[in-house]
């Protein structure tokens, strides 16, 4: 998994690219002239005080060419990196042809991410995975529930605040399959660092597929244990702060668990996901993301094994 | 021209700012794990109590939620999150009786509101026993006190919900801490 802004996979991520290497390369060239005059200016000084020459010198048409000179290399360079950098914003805010449109709500400290393209009951709801087709334009509303957050999947854009009562856009073309990893990148409280995208950037065919499996409600439990596990989740307050689609559990204070299983991290990238790690999260997650907004809830060990065999069939 | 006198009173008044900064310290101290300090829970339901108005038993955990701005900040949370607005509105009431006025049909110590948010009253107010844990009812309780300004001096100063109290920042120094202040907002 891949965290650069140097190894873009996206057009706007190779816009950002060029422009990052444009300022370089003229910056590097105005540090190196700065610093020869300035070792040239020793050199002379020396020279000077060797020939032990006391009046000033009143003038020098060679310094005052090298002056106008660099005055002239100070201009062009300012036009030429305000020009590109003019481009390259217009370039980013130019949306694509037939876009798909998410939602990414953040919160403390965690993404909704939802996927409101074509007719509503074709949307699908999930939380801090976004996969993207690959070629495809997506469109991407950013808001926030609490505090001011930040989306940034250095690989394929730069970033973009998330502002409680504001809605901010962005467009990301994926040029290159992969998996990438985003990060919030405004500091938003306890449980900041933990606050990771899971990004997979996948030919249309696939994307197509995972969707179609995401829409589907949860499927029923088969086995008793399973279907107890159901019970307990809808009567303990775990039913008070998520949904599960095809159950009476509604809510949206935390994430949608209707997939969840299908996912590969847990709570925001900060554990990998497997059966064991579900229920550690679920015995303790204040031990696992101290100050996470979601509490540990007591149950007994059959309701625990119980609901963690639940949800691991929820793929 | 400062007289000695004047010069006392202002090393006083900042000697005072300062404490007052540093108690502002404790004001807010989160304390982060599975739930706050553990004890056996002591509650008492109503204040009718056969043979006649006697103490209530305290509970030894009350004081922590109930003192701490963070708490009480979780406790405002928590109040949107399970829908208690939806019948409370934000404090001023609805379906369910207003929680910033001073009248209270089943008692207004920390122990009592947490008595009946856990367990439910009769005429529809619903238990919270399963749906929530130990340390969020008390901090809801210990919010439901903020709104009726019981515990003004922990109160959030920017809120969208309505309390009988004016905001912190608004209130005067003098009122703090006060059960009832004088000057009412609505
Ligand atoms: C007070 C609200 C609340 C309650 C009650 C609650 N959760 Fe959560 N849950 C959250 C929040 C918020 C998150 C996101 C945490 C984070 O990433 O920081 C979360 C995350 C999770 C996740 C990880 C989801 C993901 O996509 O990474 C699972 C699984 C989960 N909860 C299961 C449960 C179960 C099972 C219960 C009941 C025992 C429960 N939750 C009770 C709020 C809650
Ligand atoms: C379904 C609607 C409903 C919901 C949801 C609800 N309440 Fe209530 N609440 C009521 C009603 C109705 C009463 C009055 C009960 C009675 O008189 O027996 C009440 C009473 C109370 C009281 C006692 C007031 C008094 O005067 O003694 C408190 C405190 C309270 N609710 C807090 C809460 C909190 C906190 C929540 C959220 C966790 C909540 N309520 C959620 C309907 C609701
Ligand atoms: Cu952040």
């Amino acid at each position: 998994m891949s965290q650069s802004a140097l190894h873009p996979a996206a057009d706007q991520a190779t816009r950002l690219l060029g422009l990052w290497d444009l300022m370089l390369w003229v910056c590097a060239g105005m540090y190196v002239l700065v610093i020869a005059f300035l070792a040239w200016a020793i050199w002379r000084r020396r020279r000077a005080a060797y020939l032990i020459e006391p009046e000033v010198m009143v003038s020098d048409p060679g310094l005052e060419r090298a002056l106008g000179g660099w005055a002239v290399l100070i201009v062009v360079g300012l036009i030429v990196l305000t020009t590109a950098s003019f481009l390259t914003d217009r370039a980013l805010a130019t949306p694509g042809e037939r876009p798909l449109k998410i939602k990414v709500t953040g919160q403390q400290w965690w993404w909704r991410v939802e996927y409101q393209d074509g007719p509503v009951e074709r949307w699908v709801e999930t939380a801090n995975e976004i996969r993207l087709p690959l070629g495809r334009p997506a469109e991407i509303e950013l808001a926030s529930d609490d505090v001011i957050h930040s989306f940034w999947i250095p690989n394929l854009a730069g970033k973009t605040d998330l502002i409680p009562g504001r809605t901010n856009r962005m467009a990301i073309t994926p040029r290159r399959a992969g998996r990438f990893r985003g990060q919030c990148a405004e500091f938003c409280g306890f449980q900041h660092a933990h606050m990771a995208l899971d990004v997979t950037v996948e030919p249309e065919a696939a994307f197509e597929a995972w969707r179609a499996r995401q829409l589907a409600p949860a499927a029923a439990p088969a086995d008793p244990q399973r279907a107890y596990g159901q019970q307990v989740f809808q009567a303990k307050a775990c039913a008070m702060c998520h949904a599960i689609a095809g159950t009476q559990a509604g809510s949206r204070n935390g994430p949608d668990l209707t997939h969840v299983a299908s996912r590969r991290t847990l709570a925001a990238g900060a554990l990998p996901y497997s059966k064991g790690a579900l229920a550690g999260w679920i015995a303790n997650p204040q031990a696992l993301k101290p100050g996470t907004n979601m509490p540990a809830v007591r149950l007994s060990a059959d309701e625990q094994a119980a609901l963690v065999a639940y949800l691991d069939g929820l793929k | 021209m400062s007289s000695p006198c004047r010069v006392r009173a202002e090393r006083l008044l900042a000697l005072l700012l300062a404490a007052a900064v540093l108690a502002g310290c404790e004001r807010e101290k989160r304390h982060i794990g599975p739930s706050g300090p553990e004890a056996a829970p002591v509650i008492q339901t109503t204040p009718f109590v056969p043979g006649g108005a006697q103490p209530l038993p305290k509970d030894p955990r009350a004081e922590f939620y109930e003192n701490n701005a963070f708490e009480v900040a979780q406790g405002a949370r928590l109040f949107r999150w399970y829908n208690c607005s939806g019948c409370h509105s934000n404090g001023g009431g609805g379906m369910g009786p207003a929680l910033i006025d001073d009248q209270w049909i089943y008692g207004s110590e920390i122990e009592q509101i947490y008595g009946t948010i856990q367990q439910g009253r009769p005429n529809g107010m619903p238990s919270f026993r399963d749906k929530a844990t130990e340390e969020q009812i008390w901090q809801l309780a210990a919010y439901v006190r903020s709104l009726a300004g019981k515990n003004s001096q922990v109160a959030s100063s920017r809120s969208d919900a309505m309390a009988g109290i004016p905001p912190r920042n608004q209130a005067s120094p003098a009122d703090a801490g006060k059960e009832t202040p004088p000057k009412r907002l609505r």
